[in-house]
């Protein structure tokens, strides 16, 4: 297990330790590491190009990293696929949402709930009655999600032309419908205004009880309300980490924001 | 095979709150699941196409037969390119493929049943898709256009080359094996004829056609047909919610190759001929051209373009030679004919004739926001 500031986790939750990953000569992520203990937030914060994104994409498997090591469940996972992701009990939302434009709400959401699925193509093929009650099944569990998120009623209309925050709920539902051990939020807030921010803050803290949240985000208030711990980002390094309070107040941290040189006067209050 | 073959069609038709009455106990019973549903059209597809072949006389029956061998290769691509969003410029190599493979098994003195030849025309076809296909899930777009054209190109060398097994440019004879006793029993019992060859040929290939269809559509409206549209609809979500892409895509050419090996072994029985000129690009460019006219991803839209392909050449004709055209002017006036449906459509119709009759019904009342489903 990597040892990561001296945080005791057993390994179960997700873990990266000394992440590095470089496009051609810009490196996007210089000797990373962090750690999503179960049933916690981690936010992760930091100025545009910070390299949040890449994060994200190491730790789905879209970008292999150059070095360092995946922890998940006290596994080493440093060959992630992004369609083994699913079954690992990890789910992602895109920031573009990456809905299905041509499926229904419903099955978009019942495509993020295949994990749940056992049947064969040869059952789909002879529409055997296996597949048709596992079909039924998964409608359900679909159902379930949409209704939990207030969209039931759009369940059998395609994702085009719904307005923006609904397709964010379709997303969210495609996620979290197959019930993962860790979700990664990409910008979940993004778009919003006030009011649907307040929810979906409550909405990811009541997802705890069942699984680990990471996520990037631009919105100062929606992180320091939701996360439990944050990492801050920026060129490619962690500057700060910590509890909301401490990274609120970490001079490192205010003068990445603020575009200050970093080693700022310790002692002076920006803001 | 109606509507409910229609894959785009909503999920929603599954759900608990759809379980409608249709005609009361018996028709809830006939109609409860997808299997019943695509069943009961089969039977009543089968008893419409005995009736159009009993009532018609052997050349409509050849062209029926010839109807239900496209169909089937429409069906088989319009399920690669409209459910998966792969394209194929060569599923008349797969059909050629087919087609000798048919043609070779009924040489000897003693062939094999009709249905087993048929079954292994669709089976070699299927490992030549399953080949190709590897090869096609890392392509995108015109690369892949590019690679199937060179398919299409290709396979029709292969009997110059290998002239002696393959008949070389004459290509192979096929002989029709006679029609089996217990169907012109079967026939005669019925209508009080004997079956000629062509009518005999005309079932079996309307046979294959309804039990490809439902086998299609089983797929395009299960977990199977939804993975393929996710795959066609956005990879990255496709692939962070499970699908393995790659496993996906040569599922779905793998389909789509079985479907056009069967339709060249029935074409093969058609033409009684399997020869190389009998599928050159145009063939290839033809079934693709057919599942747009009917709808991209519809089977019934696959069958009309099917119908399209066989009926309108000869229709034109006719109509030219009505008008007093000469029999070569007359014959020039097909692809004139295909040609202009294919503009219509395009204008008229961008979504397919299937598309366009999907609208026309569902438009006038439309209901944009069903009713709550999980009200429980």
């Amino acid at each position: 297990m990597p040892d990561i500031d001296g945080a005791d986790t057993a390994g179960a939750g997700f873990a990266m330790a000394g992440v590095s990953v470089a496009f051609g000569g810009l490196v996007a992520l210089s000797d990373v590491s962090l750690e999503v203990p179960p049933n916690r937030v981690l936010g992760v914060i930091g100025p545009n190009g910070a390299g949040k994104t890449t994060l994200f994409n190491v730790a789905c498997g879209f970008v292999r990293p150059d070095a360092g090591e995946l922890w998940w469940r006290g596994e080493r996972h440093d060959r992630l696929r992004p369609h083994r992701l699913a079954g690992l009990g990890i789910a992602r939302t895109l920031q573009d949402l990456g809905l299905f434009e041509h499926l229904t709400v419903l099955e978009n959401v019942m495509v993020g709930a295949g994990r749940h699925a056992r049947t064969t193509f040869w059952s789909s093929l002879l529409a055997l009655p296996g597949h048709t009650r596992e079909e039924r099944a998964l409608a359900d569990r679909a159902g379930a999600v949409l209704d939990r998120l207030g969209i039931a009623d759009l369940a059998d209309r395609t994702p085009a032309g719904l307005p923006y925050p609904v397709r964010k709920r379709v997303a969210l539902a495609r996620a979290l419908v197959a019930e993962p051990r860790l979700l990664l939020l990409d910008e979940p807030a993004s778009g919003l205004s006030g009011e649907e921010m307040a929810e979906i803050g409550e909405l990811i803290r009541g997802l705890t009880d069942r699984m680990s949240v990471m996520l990037v985000e631009h919105h100062m208030d929606l992180v320091m309300s939701v996360c439990d711990d944050i990492v801050v980002l920026d060129f490619g390094r962690v500057i700060a980490r910590g509890r909301p309070e401490e990274v609120r107040e970490d001079p490192a941290v205010l003068a990445a924001y603020l575009g200050e040189d970093v080693p700022a006067e310790p002692g002076r209050s920006t803001c | 095979m109606a509507t409910e073959t229609s894959t785009e069609t909503s999920a929603g038709q599954e759900r608990p709150a759809h379980r409608r009455r249709r005609g009361g106990r018996l028709g809830a019973f006939l109609f409860a699941t997808p299997l019943r549903r695509h069943l009961v059209l089969a039977v009543l597809a089968m008893v419409a196409v005995s009736v159009a072949l009993e009532s018609t006389d052997a050349f409509r029956n050849g062209q029926l037969a010839a109807m239900a061998y496209f169909g089937i290769a429409a069906g088989g691509l319009t399920v690669l390119v409209g459910l998966n969003g792969q394209i194929s410029l060569g599923h008349g190599a797969f059909m050629a493929i087919g087609a000798y493979t048919a043609a070779l098994m009924l040489r000897g003195e003693n062939p094999l049943p009709l249905a087993v030849v048929l079954v292994a025309a669709a089976a070699v076809a299927l490992a030549a898709g399953a080949l190709v296909g590897v090869a096609a899930a890392r392509l995108h777009g015109p690369y892949l256009a590019g690679a199937t054209l060179a398919l299409a190109v290709a396979v029709p060398g292969i009997p110059l080359h290998f002239s002696g097994v393959l008949g070389g440019e004459q290509g192979l004879t096929v002989r029709v094996p006679a029609v089996p006793d217990w169907f012109a029993d079967a026939v005669f019992f019925v209508t009080g004829q004997d079956p000629g060859r062509s009518r005999y040929l005309g079932y079996v290939g309307w046979f294959c056609l309804v039990v490809t269809f439902v086998l299609l559509a089983n797929l395009a409206r299960g977990r199977v047909g939804r993975t393929w549209r996710a795959v066609r609809d956005n990879e990255v979500a496709a692939e962070l919610a499970g699908i393995d892409l790659g496993r996906a895509r040569v599922l779905a050419f793998v389909v789509s190759a079985t479907c056009a090996g069967l339709a060249g072994g029935l074409l093969a029985l058609s033409a009684r001929i399997a020869a190389p000129s009998g599928f050159t690009l145009s063939l290839s460019l033809l079934l693709l051209s057919a599942i747009v006219l009917g709808g991209l991803g519809s089977l019934p839209g696959a069958l009309v373009g099917a119908a399209l392909l066989t009926f309108l050449p000869q229709l034109a004709t006719t109509l030219g030679q009505d008008l007093g055209l000469s029999d070569v002017r007359a014959a020039e006036l097909a692809p004139l004919a295909y040609g202009l449906v294919t503009m219509l459509v395009v204008l008229f119709a961008p979504s397919g004739i299937a598309g366009w009759v999907r609208r026309r019904r569902t438009s006038p009342s439309s209901s944009p926001v069903p009713s709550g489903r999980h009200e429980t």
